[in-house]
């Protein structure tokens, strides 16, 4: 093949690119062993016909926010692995060479990436999908195709962030890829070309998401629900998703114009020819902070439902936590600035941005106070979901204090990029998201699969993270105090530091043991499921999940319930006006679509193929992608129908099954 | 709710996700103008907007898009009115003139390029490439937008749902019309004043 | 029982409205041009004057072809949510980045090179 044809077929694909050291190439192994194991798997049983039809074309917001959990739990365990090779790396110092340095950058990078978009952003989009329908009393959301091409754009994204093991390198510019570093001049290779097309096409997904769930709270929520009278949770998604519309478009450019300096010379980052680096950092942050808050208010509202329904009380102070989240929304967009107080910006600027950062402290405070003052005088039990919420509670409150302190712009001079700073916001986004997310998975699991998680399992795994985080944490504050900072491949042994390092990497293996029983416990809780069926209610709720069948119909309700206060299943618990589905009218739910699967494969091969510079197949894919698009959106009959017969015969099927088990 | 009350709430809700979409886009026309705000200094030794900007041919490229502002919302009253011949006129018309604002746009760029001040010249002009273009790119989808209604609204029964299409790309024409203002103003007047 | 806000049924709208809209812009954006083109303000005094048409002529077209206030009110409180981020974002770039020379006592980077040779022997 003559070299010109074979640039541009291949654009700068090489066979050497697929050449690894034997780390890296063991783990694209496992990858890749684990991909063909599930594809054997699907073809010896026979299941791809029911995968397509069930899940991977379905638009119903329960399974895609059951596929979404899925994939998050195994970039958790891609991101874990990452993690333990970082601890690993640091507690021997080196001595072992495993990692060579440039493999090192990438891990930490990797690491980063993964956690933010793909298991973080994944889990919140998969509770927007299973909670928020069913707590407003509908049957879907607002845009049902848009929200399967949201879960396929994850999926691409997911997909291109993974391709490094295999083919190419990832990025060594971190999870933020600070230029002139992520420039071309500096890395020309397909690592930071990776990084940013696998966060620009699962960021699309993620916008959409964020414009669908604030259109579905704002107009589908029952009869009679008010927005004073939405469960907390939905509130919270609310901000979450506000903050996601407004910052997610200021990612999309700053990454753009990233991608352009590295594919046609642009300036804007550069060092030279104008550039400033320092505008980059400026905008990835005014994107970045809001991020992490777009991540921590499903959380709370997550735990607003678990504090309430474990205290058998309804929430203290209704009114002051809708106002602690909305202000908090707002206020996380005014203090991005204390991400770089140390880069050249006088007092006066650091002085503003510190001040906001401590305010928003307070609302924060408010809401940790309110669930306390819910569970006093209530009758409260400590189940799985609130034994996370104690955990909770603890680990962020400390991490919430440590930020307060690097708010102080002079103070944080010392803190910035070390070790103080890598520990408060794994305190944050581990003791406030991640338990946050556990809390729901153990909460809601029986709604989605009819029977209860092992309960003790659930409380060794509970103790094992808990435990094994403070273990893993708290010698890096004591580290960042000592003076190490952040991203260290080896230190001079005289620092007296690796003691610490070692206490951190028992940490990480303690929690690695709770993984374990993570995993374990749902695998034995399948075993066990036929002893601990549930009906719709396991938990004496207050809110209209609890409403449908465990697992809910594929319509939800049967009859779209009335509302008329808050906790609105605990009083039709209360006053016995639970809704009765005699009499029930045609359903119509959208049809399956493989449109959204078409959309991603399209973006996948667009974003490898910018990654590659194989601009046929970047033109090809586009052209799909668009011709996809417009025959979906001329489509009149998205809709197929559920005659009032059949649904009435569900409903029935439904109430047997509840009342024989 | 019976089934029609039910599609009229499924348009609703799509005229407010498009809107909230519009907004969105608000958000990442607002990073490229805060960039071109933070950069529009760095001329690298090379030219400024002053000495580049043909402010006749832009000012003549300002009408002929404000005017496809004004076809469209023409075309859309006219087939919400029901008369198709009328809106198949507004709509070719906008057609016709958002291509020659694109046409202008071209041709703008070409004579920079072709005279060594391309993008790669400056950050300035890095800037500046990238915003105006970002906005024709979204001219150019929306002129594919006006192909697709206008072989509906000629070929096929214009339904209600077309003409919710229509009403929505309405919504995003006028848009991208309110953001060349900005342009306009930002870029081109203050950005071309010595 | 009260349902969700949605966006209530209008009159259809008056084809004079695109008129005014279209006349009333083309006259602020001839206006804005010719304070330009003929030079009569200068320096900061311009921007606030062009930034002044500019509104007017983007509130001219939210409301004559836009028509918002008209129709749902979540769509006029979208926009201003989206209008405070957007001033938001972009103030504070501004701001932010003409700052962070702040420590070079407003040098450029040739001066700053001059006065440290010349002032600390460097």
């Amino acid at each position: 093949m003559t070299s010109d044809l074979q640039s541009f077929l291949f654009g700068r694909l090489t066979w050497a690119d697929f050449v690894h050291d034997p780390v890296m190439a063991a783990s694209g192994g496992i990858m890749v062993v684990g991909l063909l194991g599930i594809i054997i798997g699907l073809t010896y049983f026979k299941k791809w016909k029911w995968l397509w039809k069930n899940w991977l074309t379905a638009l119903d917001p329960k399974k895609i926010g059951i596929m979404y959990l899925i994939v998050s739990g195994i970039m958790l365990l891609r991101g874990f692995m990452d993690a333990v090779m970082v601890r690993f790396q640091q507690a021997t110092n080196d001595s072992l060479g495993v990692l060579s340095s440039d493999h090192f950058q990438q891990i930490f990078s990797a690491h980063g990436s993964i956690m933010i978009f793909f298991v973080a952003m994944g889990v919140i989009a998969g509770l927007f999908n299973l909670i928020v329908p069913q707590q407003i009393g509908s049957r879907d959301v607002a845009f049902p195709f848009l929200n399967s091409v949201s879960f396929w754009l994850f999926v691409a994204g997911m997909i291109i962030i993974n391709a490094p093991l295999v083919v190419g390198e990832f990025s060594n510019a971190g999870w933020l890829a600070y230029p002139p570093l992520s420039g071309l001049e500096y890395n020309p290779g397909t690592g930071v070309d990776y990084w940013i097309w696998s966060l620009q096409v699962a960021g699309i997904g993620s916008l959409l998401t964020g414009i669908n769930f604030f259109v579905t709270i704002l107009t589908m929520r029952a009869p009679g629900m008010n927005m004073m009278k939405m469960p907390i949770f939905v509130w919270s998604v609310l901000g979450s998703t506000a903050l996601i519309m407004v910052v997610f478009p200021i990612l999309t450019a700053t990454l753009a114009m990233l991608s352009l300096d590295r594919l046609i010379d642009t300036n804007f980052f550069t060092t030279g020819g104008g550039g400033n680096p320092m505008l980059y950092i400026n905008l990835i942050w005014a994107w970045g902070h809001p991020e992490v808050y777009i991540l921590v208010l499903p959380a709370f509202g997550v735990f607003s439902e678990v504090v309430a329904t474990f205290s058998k009380k309804r929430l203290f102070g209704y009114a002051s936590m809708v106002w602690a989240l909305m202000a908090i929304t707002v206020l996380s967009f005014t203090v991005w600035l204390h991400h770089f107080f140390t880069m050249g910006a006088g007092a006066d600027v650091n002085t503003f941005f510190g001040i906001m950062t401590m305010i928003i402290a307070i609302p924060t405070g408010v809401k940790v106070f309110n669930w306390i003052f819910t569970m006093y005088k209530g009758r409260v039990t400590f189940a799985t979901p609130m034994l996370w919420f104690m955990g909770f509670v603890v680990t962020f409150t400390i991490g919430g204090l440590t930020g307060v302190m690097m708010s102080v712009p002079a103070a944080d001079f010392q803190f910035h990029n070390s070790l103080f700073l890598v520990a408060h916001f794994h305190n944050m986004i581990i003791g406030g998201v991640l338990f946050g997310v556990f809390s729901a998975f153990s909460y809601w699991f029986p709604k989605f699969t009819g029977f209860r998680l092992n309960e003790r399992l659930g409380r060794y795994a509970f103790w094992c993270w808990l435990i094994g985080f403070i273990v893993a944490f708290v010698p890096l504050y004591i580290l960042g105090f000592m003076g190490a900072v952040r991203r260290l491949d080896h230190y001079d042994p005289s620092m007296g530091w690796q003691g610490l390092f070692i206490v951190a990497g028992i940490g990480v293996m303690l929690i690695g043991v709770g993984v374990v029983f993570q995993i374990v416990q749902v695998i034995v809780s399948i075993k066990q499921r036929h002893q601990n069926r549930v009906g719709n209610d396991p938990w004496d709720g207050r809110t209209l999940e609890w409403l449908t069948a465990s697992p809910p119909a594929e319509y939800n309700f049967a009859t779209i319930p009335t509302v008329s206060t808050r906790d609105a299943f605990w009083e039709m618990k209360k006053t016995h006006t639970l809704p009765k589905d005699t009499d029930v009218e045609a359903i119509w739910l959208p049809k399956n679509s493989a449109n959204g699967v078409v959309i991603g494969i399209a973006s996948l091969a667009f974003g490898l193929g910018v990654v590659w510079h194989i601009w046929w197949v970047v033109v090809i894919s586009l052209i799909i992608a668009i011709i996809a698009i417009i025959v979906k959106l001329t489509d009149d009959h998205p809709d197929r129908q559920l005659s009032a017969k059949t649904v009435a015969r569900m409903a029935h099927e439904y109430t047997l099954k509840e009342n024989h088990g | 709710m019976s089934r029609a009350e039910e599609e009229h709430a499924i348009v609703q809700r799509k005229s407010l996700g498009f809107w909230i979409y519009l907004m969105t886009d608000c958000l990442l026309f607002a990073s490229l103008f805060a960039t071109f705000a933070a950069l529009r200094n760095n001329t690298f030794g090379g030219p400024s907007g002053a000495d580049l900007f043909d402010m006749q041919f832009v000012l003549i490229e300002t009408m002929v898009l404000l005017t496809s502002s004004f076809t469209i919302g023409m075309a859309v009253l006219g087939a919400s009115r029901g008369y198709k011949k009328q809106a198949l006129i507004w709509l070719i018309a906008t057609f016709v003139l958002g291509a020659i604002f694109l046409a202008m746009e071209l041709f703008e760029f070409h004579a920079l390029v072709e005279e060594g001040n391309g993008w790669q010249r400056s950050a300035f002009l890095s800037s500046y490439f990238t915003l105006v273009a970002t906005h024709g790119l979204h001219i150019a989808v929306g002129l594919l937008w006006i192909i697709v209604v206008t072989i509906r609204l000629w070929r096929f029964k214009f339904k209600h749902t077309d003409l919710h299409r229509l009403s929505l790309l309405g919504l995003f024409w006028h848009f991208l019309d309110i953001i060349w203002i900005f342009i306009f103003s930002f870029v081109y007047l203050i950005g071309g004043m010595s | 029982m009260r349902k969700p806000q949605l966006e209530h049924r209008h009159s259809p709208v008056p084809y004079i409205s695109y008129v005014i809209g279209f006349v009333l812009s083309v006259i602020a954006t001839l206006m804005a041009y010719w304070l330009v083109v003929a030079d009569i303000f200068s320096g900061n005094q311009a921007v606030i004057i062009i930034l002044s048409i500019a509104v007017v002529q983007l509130i001219v077209q939210l409301v004559f072809f836009l028509h918002i206030g008209r129709g749902s009110r979540w769509k006029l409180a979208t926009f201003i949510l989206a209008i405070i981020f957007v001033v938001m974002l972009v103030a504070g770039t501004i701001w932010i980045m003409n700052n962070l020379d702040y420590n070079m006592m407003n040098m450029s980077p040739d001066q700053m090179t001059e006065y440290m040779e010349h002032n600390e022997g460097i």
